[in-house]
């Protein structure tokens, strides 16, 4: 019995730093792959101007088009999640705190959400839009992401604010304050870091997905000047960019990946700091 | 002390509750004097808090608590469905076991509840803050770091915070649930100190499991067993001379 004990602990030790290791490695990987790949075709015009002509043959331009397309898009998108979640977590764990039992099902419908794929919200998205009479554009790309990165935001949120403590909220009641008072009051302010990392984590997978804005927002190679009109996105970039036989056209997709990976790095380390930063009420 | 002629400032009539089938708080009647220090005693489990928390009707809603019979404070009866939820617990401020600041600084703390209720201007609150710090004897350790984090103050000055932060929004009444459990003897000894000069001005209703607690501080007792209120009166009569058996039993540690 002592004996299997110490070999279980033993094989813990090993796969531990192998899971890890492995984990690492991929990760290195991945960054390698596209630097070498992508790093020759990463030149100044490559960020700094929209496709030319002839861009899909291997001659001038840059993807301006698709870097700002995305950010749009992810921006809008995350502002209109954020709007809708904020209520939802905040009468979740408020409101209806005690209620348990149906805040566990409301979190499940929520996970359950967030497992769909994204291409089936863009397909959701365009029904939506042939619906409407909507043709492919900022808009409705925004509103598609939002969707997709709606239960993201939820149950990051809400994981947070779950761990308020009762008796935190009863010391502000106990003031005096209403419930409306403790939850933009209080509650927010808690869970502020909560907030935070939520928004990045969606705007991170806002920013990277593809099938969502495939069919919604459609591509441009122009920077779009209205909600209506189409607009590039970098995954999409790198898709079709990658799709060509074009050796340069290939060289830039990989640079587009690097510009992307750049971003969402940029990302998670403002997110890291940010967290810590606001932790401090805690 | 020893006269019942006392003012009663909160009265309470047939109070029950029940948290689904269990009976918790078992008809409950007493009349608790104005501007004393009253002291819930008994053991853990016998509904101390529930009852404490029913004053100022902070019931675990969670477990739909049932409740009847009345709670009188000033000629209101607090259930009644008139009666305004933020301005009876406006009226009462709290002291729980462990203090739990609010996720601000040490300022903002005593700012947030005269602010929610309407005080406005830089100068007025400046002085408020600082007005109860004072009271809480508070201010001279924390003057230079008003916009630090409560939660950085050390556990027996984060209990005064709460102390000077509850009487911001000027109760009448102080409740207190084993507020010095938590704390060192020497914080414990300043919150003891604040109940005994602030019981001149506030009706004073402390939950305590210590006995030489209660000695030091209370004027009046009520000892509580399994949900019922066995026996109160006058803290000297209930500590020395106790007319129930089973009070007696409590006091001298058979029971407990
Ligand atoms: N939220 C609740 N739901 C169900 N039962 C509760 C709840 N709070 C307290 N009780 C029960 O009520 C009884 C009295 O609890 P409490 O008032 O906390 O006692 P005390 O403060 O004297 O230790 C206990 O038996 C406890 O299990
Ligand atoms: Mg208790």
């Amino acid at each position: 019995m002592k004996k299997l004990r110490f070999i279980e602990e033993k094989i813990f030790r090993i796969i531990m730093p192998l899971a890890t290791s492995l984990i690492l490695l991929s990760l290195v990987l991945i960054i390698y792959t596209i630097v070498t790949k992508g790093m020759a075709s990463l030149s100044w015009s490559m960020i700094t101007e929209t496709p030319k002509g002839g861009f899909y043959m291997g001659k001038e331009g840059g993807v301006l088009n698709a870097i700002i397309g995305s950010i749009l898009l992810a921006c809008g998108a995350v502002l209109i999640a954020v709007i809708i979640s904020i209520p939802i977590v905040l009468y979740m764990n408020v409101y209806q705190r005690g209620n348990t039992k149906m805040m566990n099902l409301v979190r499940l419908c929520f996970d359950v959400l967030w497992g769909i794929p994204s291409i089936v919200y863009g397909a959701f998205g365009f029904t939506i839009m042939l619906y409407f009479g909507m043709k492919t554009s900022l808009l409705a790309g925004i509103i598609t992401v939002s969707l997709f990165i709606l239960p993201v935001i939820i149950r990051t949120m809400d994981e947070v604010f779950k761990t308020v403590p009762k008796e935190l909220l009863d010391a502000s009641y106990s003031l005096g304050a209403t419930k409306f008072e403790t939850a933009f009051k209080v509650v927010i302010r808690y869970g502020f870091s909560g907030l935070m990392t939520a928004i990045l984590i969606a705007f991170g997978r806002g920013i990277g997905d593809a099938a969502s804005v495939l069919f919604t927002a459609g591509y441009s190679d122009s920077i779009p000047t209205s909600l209506n009109e189409p607009v590039a996105t970098l995954p999409l970039a790198i898709f079709f960019q990658l799709g060509t036989p074009i050796p340069e056209v290939k060289g830039r997709a990989y640079a587009s990946a690097l510009i992307l990976t750049i971003f969402i790095m940029v990302i998670s380390i403002i997110s890291r700091y940010i967290t810590k930063r606001f932790n401090r009420y805690k | 002390m020893s006269d019942n002629n006392f003012k009663t400032h909160i009265s309470v009539q047939n109070l029950n509750v029940h948290y689904g089938k269990n009976h918790i708080l078992k008809n409950i009647n007493i009349d608790i004097p104005d501007k004393k220090l009253t002291a819930i005693i008994g053991p853990s489990g016998c509904g101390k808090t529930t009852l404490l928390k029913s004053f100022n009707r902070l019931l675990d809603t969670s477990q739909s608590p049932m409740v009847t019979g009345k709670v009188v404070v000033n000629g209101e009866n607090i259930f009644d469905p008139k009666v305004e939820i933020t301005h009876l617990r406006k009226k009462m401020g709290l002291l729980s076991q462990r203090p739990y600041p609010l996720p601000m600084s040490i300022y903002d703390n005593v700012a947030y509840g005269p602010k929610i209720h309407g005080l406005r201007g830089k100068k007025n609150i400046d002085e408020i803050v600082e007005h109860y710090l004072r009271k809480a004897s508070l201010w001279e350790e924390v003057k230079d770091r008003l916009h630090t984090p409560a939660v950085r103050l050390s556990i027996g000055q984060q209990q005064r915070l709460c102390m000077a932060r509850g009487l911001a929004v000027e109760p009448d009444i102080i409740l207190g649930d084993e507020p010095t459990s938590a704390l060192d003897p020497h914080s414990t000894q300043s919150i003891e100190a604040m109940f005994n000069s602030l019981k001149e001005n506030y009706t004073i209703i402390v939950v305590t499991h210590i006995l030489r607690q209660a000695r030091r501080i209370a004027d009046y007792i009520m000892f509580m067993y399994m949900g019922e209120l066995i026996e109160h009166g006058p803290a000297e009569q209930i500590l020395d001379d106790p007319k129930e058996k089973m009070t007696k039993e409590y006091i001298q540690g058979i029971i407990s």
